[in-house]
């Protein structure tokens, strides 16, 4: 039966190859090394990950996307560190001013100093992005992993349940669900969102563990008479957690474009919390007069969300043998 | 001379360095005449065909030197119209897997008669009564009602005759086979060779029939050429490789065939893998796996020898191999 | 054939409740339903709950679903706000949105497929690599940022287009809001079809296609793509639900009056009944463009059979 592409589709078009490749440094010591290709002797058997690391050090999308995300965790750890003001100090009759000398990037419509609030709403992004794709990956990959290697009645129940998440647009069910809730925190953003994140970490992890599954030295383990829970541990979980990593690190730059848009719709995070979707939304209404209000938090979140895409994507075919 | 393959000489770039596929072949076929390419994998035998068909990945393959000349006309100088022209229609290919040869979305009919269609410019009725006499010509069964199914819904030995058909279409002069029985059960290989036997000798079609299996050759072919990392090691008339090898290689090779008359004892295996072929040992690549081997084998490359008049092999030492 | 269409209805039966189910929950049990009944202020307390009453509130919440969707399947969709059928906002509602689909559907096919067949017969070389960047771009910009992008430069600062769309919303109007809205989608097209096409441009029959001394056009647009593009068209198929689920954002930059402004509307005036009705209408389409491409699927594809 045909599966759809889901909305991972970065991922999606990668992920048949994805799961099929995952192996790892503990299986590969395990394995015998040294196929017919008759290596000589003296080479040691490379394992998947150190295969990919070696090509993830030379590739230079990944370096650059990591020092951005890098810098990103450490200006969102300490905002001071690079703007001295604070994002929620505003003086009305700035309002709108360009830019100007300390405040490079102008003042918005409240007269708040641009600069600061795109530093401080780095911070927001990242708690919101980080704590989607944990929670996301974690509940995913247990109730997928579950579904996979258990099979049966859980596996159909599962492919239901999903089905229903992914029959709900997304940004839809952000308005209905957000829109009647008045707290003005980051969590119930990042709760919504793991409720409806979590199926396509289950899809992907579900089907890796099955393949794990019918890897030939997970059967032998099995005849061995291996536990389930170390079949699952020490075989299954270290092959299938490779696509889940990557379709993760994809996931976490799509988590922080959608509660930049849930924002600029009015149902996401609300002020006074800084984030860059609340600044692009208000700056929208000025676009034709102070057009540098929008332009600096959609450049820093275009850039957020592109890295963490980047790297996962420079992750991806790295562990991809199959397009080498 | 229907065919002339002239020190032809092959490279391909990977990650890791230049693999020299093919250094220096030479080998001839006339017409009606089969020549039978015996070797391991990664010995050359395919991609010295592929660089006969033209079809060759480039890149990263590369010719780096060599003639390949068809009906006195060198291949190798030709524009690649002008080649295409004589795939198809002057020489074919046969494969060996024919289920991911054949296009899994066409029809068998729509496949065959492409042939027609496209080199000789008839109609697309024409071609499908053409497809349905081929059909009938390599002996599937029903011919008229199976013309309009997909690959899939043919047995692996019907899938091959398609192949052959495919590749008789347009009664090319030559026709080079790889490995065209390795993926058929036993009882049904048997019955494509004839097959493919009968049609070359009605067309007096040159064969070139890549293989590994000695067992295959004995019956059909004219000479044979034993092929190592990369050149030929010896070339005979199938008859007198059989009574007495001039290389170690060809020996070893003879000697692993399973045999009536030895019920009881060890099979012999030659020793050792292939080489890589990015680093070719110095002086005989066989040297390494060569129970003969002296210091003259680690230092020069032997070149071939004339053993008799149309024999020759490239082994320092095969007037003792001959007689031992 | 027929068996399998039966079994994927059977299936969609379960998903479609739960999905709806699940909308009806959110609006209903975690919003307030009665509150956008007495104009900006709050009901008090004797009104709201003879309105309660009124509209079956006090029964249990299973009890509404299956009262609502009981109706739905008459047809009945129930009132908005302003005393407006819900149906009649559909009538309206639709239409617009359906073609602003279509709109970007057929960006994604013309841009989208002939980006990824240059780019996948073209792996590593420079096109290649500035196409692929250039959709990780896209991917990355969210659509209300590109949006707002495009309005500005081409509405407002070159005036090459009009910065908003008419109720009646024609065709040459929805050009820029299509392709705002299929940008996500285009990109992964693209990206699919690349990926597609270069790896069947190494499967054993383009070689035999090759072989066959084929024209490199013909082994490229007959065997190649038929194969490359199975994919392709089931991610477009897949994608007609998404993007009507997904046009709100789209909708309300250039102020489109389709299914996401009155979604919007609905929600901002906590019309539960307009949110509910169009939502259920959305997760049904969802289903049936999903059941249309595996059909599809089928067509495309003679090695699958359905049993």
């Amino acid at each position: 039966m045909p599966e759809p592409y889901d909305d991972g589709a970065i991922a999606g078009t990668g992920a048949g190859g994805a799961m099929d490749l995952a192996a790892s440094e503990a299986t590969t010591l395990e394995r015998t090394p040294g196929g017919p290709q008759g290596t000589g002797p003296a080479e040691k058997p490379r394992s998947l990950w150190s295969d990919a690391w070696r090509d993830l050090r030379r590739n230079p999308v990944f370096i650059i996307s990591s020092l951005v995300i890098l810098f990103l965790v450490v200006i969102s750890l300490w905002p001071s560190l690079i703007a001295s003001g604070n994002p929620l100090q505003c003086d009305l009759a700035k309002a709108q001013e360009g830019s100007q000398p300390g405040h490079p990037f102008g003042y918005n419509g409240q007269g708040c100093d641009v600069y600061t609030r795109t530093v401080y709403g780095a911070r927001t992004s990242v708690t919101v992005g980080v704590c989607t794709t944990l929670g996301v990956a974690l509940f995913g990959s247990f109730v997928g992993g579950l579904a996979g290697f258990f099979g049966g009645g859980w596996d159909a129940l599962l492919s239901r349940v999903t089905d229903i998440f992914f029959g709900i647009p997304v940004v839809l069910g952000g308005l209905v669900f957000l829109s009647v809730v008045t707290s003005s925190t980051v969590w119930p953003v990042i709760g919504f969102m793991i409720l409806l994140g979590w199926p396509q970490i289950a899809r992907i992890a579900r089907g890796s563990v099955i393949t794990a599954k019918q890897n030939d030295y997970v059967q032998a383990a099995r005849a061995l008479g291996a536990s389930n829970s170390r079949m699952l541990l020490r075989h299954i979980a270290p092959n299938a957690v490779a696509p889940v990593i990557v379709v993760a690190t994809i996931a976490l730059g799509t988590y922080i474009a959608l509660e930049a848009t849930l924002s600029y719709l009015g149902v996401g995070l609300k002020p006074p919390t800084v984030s860059w979707g609340i600044d692009i939304s208000a700056a929208s209404q000025y676009i034709r007069n102070a057009p540098h209000m929008l332009l600096w938090p959609a450049g820093a979140l275009a850039i957020t969300v592109l890295a963490f895409i980047m790297l996962g994507d420079a992750v991806r075919d790295a562990l991809d043998p199959k397009l080498r | 001379m229907l065919l002339e393959v002239r020190d032809l000489q092959v490279e391909f770039k990977t990650r890791d360095g230049v693999a020299k596929a093919v250094n220096g072949v030479n080998y001839s076929v006339e017409a009606g005449e089969t020549l039978a390419v015996l070797g391991e994998s990664g010995s050359g035998k395919s991609v010295t065909a592929q660089a006969v068909m033209g079809i060759l990945d480039m890149p990263p393959g590369r010719i780096a030197g060599g003639e390949i000349l068809f009906q006195g006309r060198d291949l190798l100088k030709l524009k690649e119209d002008e080649r295409r022209k004589i795939r198809g229609s002057e020489m074919a290919m046969i494969f060996q897997d024919a289920l991911s040869s054949l296009n899994p979305v066409l029809s068998v009919g729509e496949q065959l008669s492409e042939m027609f269609t496209v080199h000789r410019g008839m109609s697309r009725k024409d071609g499908k009564a053409k497809a349905v006499e081929l059909m009938d010509r390599v002996r599937i069964p029903a011919a008229k009602e199976r013309v309009g199914q997909y690959p899939h819904q043919f047995s692996g030995g019907m899938r091959q005759r398609i192949m052959i058909a495919m590749a008789m279409a347009l009664e090319p002069s030559l026709i080079i086979a790889d490995e065209p029985t390795t993926a058929l059960d036993v009882t049904v290989q048997a019955q494509v060779m004839d097959l493919l036997a009968e049609l070359q000798r009605e067309l007096n079609m040159g064969l070139i029939l890549i293989t590994h299996d000695l067992g295959v050759v004995a019956d059909v072919a004219d000479k044979i050429a034993a092929m190592y990392a990369g050149r030929i090691v010896e070339q005979a008339p199938v008859h007198e490789i059989y009574k007495a090898p001039a290389h170690p290689y060809t020996k070893g090779l003879l000697e692993s065939i399973p045999r009536l008359d030895q019920k009881g004892q060890e099979l012999y295996a030659i020793k050792g893998l292939p080489p890589n072929l990015m680093h070719i040992p110095p002086g005989c690549a066989f040297n390494p796996r060569c129970p003969m081997a002296q210091d003259i084998c680690r230092s020069e490359v032997p070149p071939l020898f004339d053993v008799a008049p149309d024999r020759q092999s490239a082994c320092f030492f095969w007037k003792e191999t001959l007689d031992g | 054939m027929g068996r399998y269409v039966i079994r994927r209805l059977l299936q969609m039966i379960p998903v479609f409740f739960g999905a709806t189910l699940l909308i009806f929950l959110m609006v209903n049990v975690m919003g307030d339903p009665i509150a956008g009944l007495c104009g900006d202020k709050a009901c008090d307390p004797s009104t709201a709950a003879q309105l309660k009453k009124e509209f079956g509130l006090d029964k249990p919440v299973w009890q509404q679903y299956l009262t609502y969707m009981g109706n739905v399947f008459t047809g009945d969709f129930g009132t908005a706000f302003n005393g407006q059928k819900v149906t009649e906002l559909m009538s309206a509602a639709f239409p617009v949105t359906i073609r602003l689909t279509i709109v970007a559907i057929l960006f994604e096919i013309v841009i989208g497929i002939s980006l990824g067949v240059v780019t996948g017969l073209r792996r590593g070389r420079p096109v290649d690599t500035v196409v692929l960047m250039l959709t990780l771009v896209v991917i990355a910009i969210p659509v209300f940022v590109t949006g707002l992008l495009l309005q500005l430069l081409l509405g407002v600062e070159w005036g090459v287009v009009k910065p908003t769309v008419q109720p009646e919303a024609p065709f040459n109007e929805l050009l820029i809001p299509g392709l705002v809205l299929a940008s996500v989608s285009l990109a992964y097209v693209t990206r699919l079809t690349r990926t597609s096409i270069a790896e069947n441009a190494r499967a054993d029959y383009v070689r035999t296609a090759i072989a066959k001394g084929l024209p490199r056009r013909r082994v490229i647009t007959r065997h190649l793509l038929r194969n490359s593009l199975i994919p392709v068209v089931t991610f477009i198929g897949t994608d007609v639900g998404a993007l009507m689920g997904g046009a709100i954002v789209t909708e309300r930059i250039f102020n489109i009056h389709g299914v996401g402004y009155q979604l919007y509307q609905g929600i901002l005036r906590q019309s539960t009944q307009t949110v509910v009705g169009f939502v259920t209408v959305l997760v049904l389409v969802f289903l049936i463009a999903n059941l249309i491409v595996d059909l599809l699927y089928a067509v495309l594809d003679p090695r699958i059979r359905y049993a």
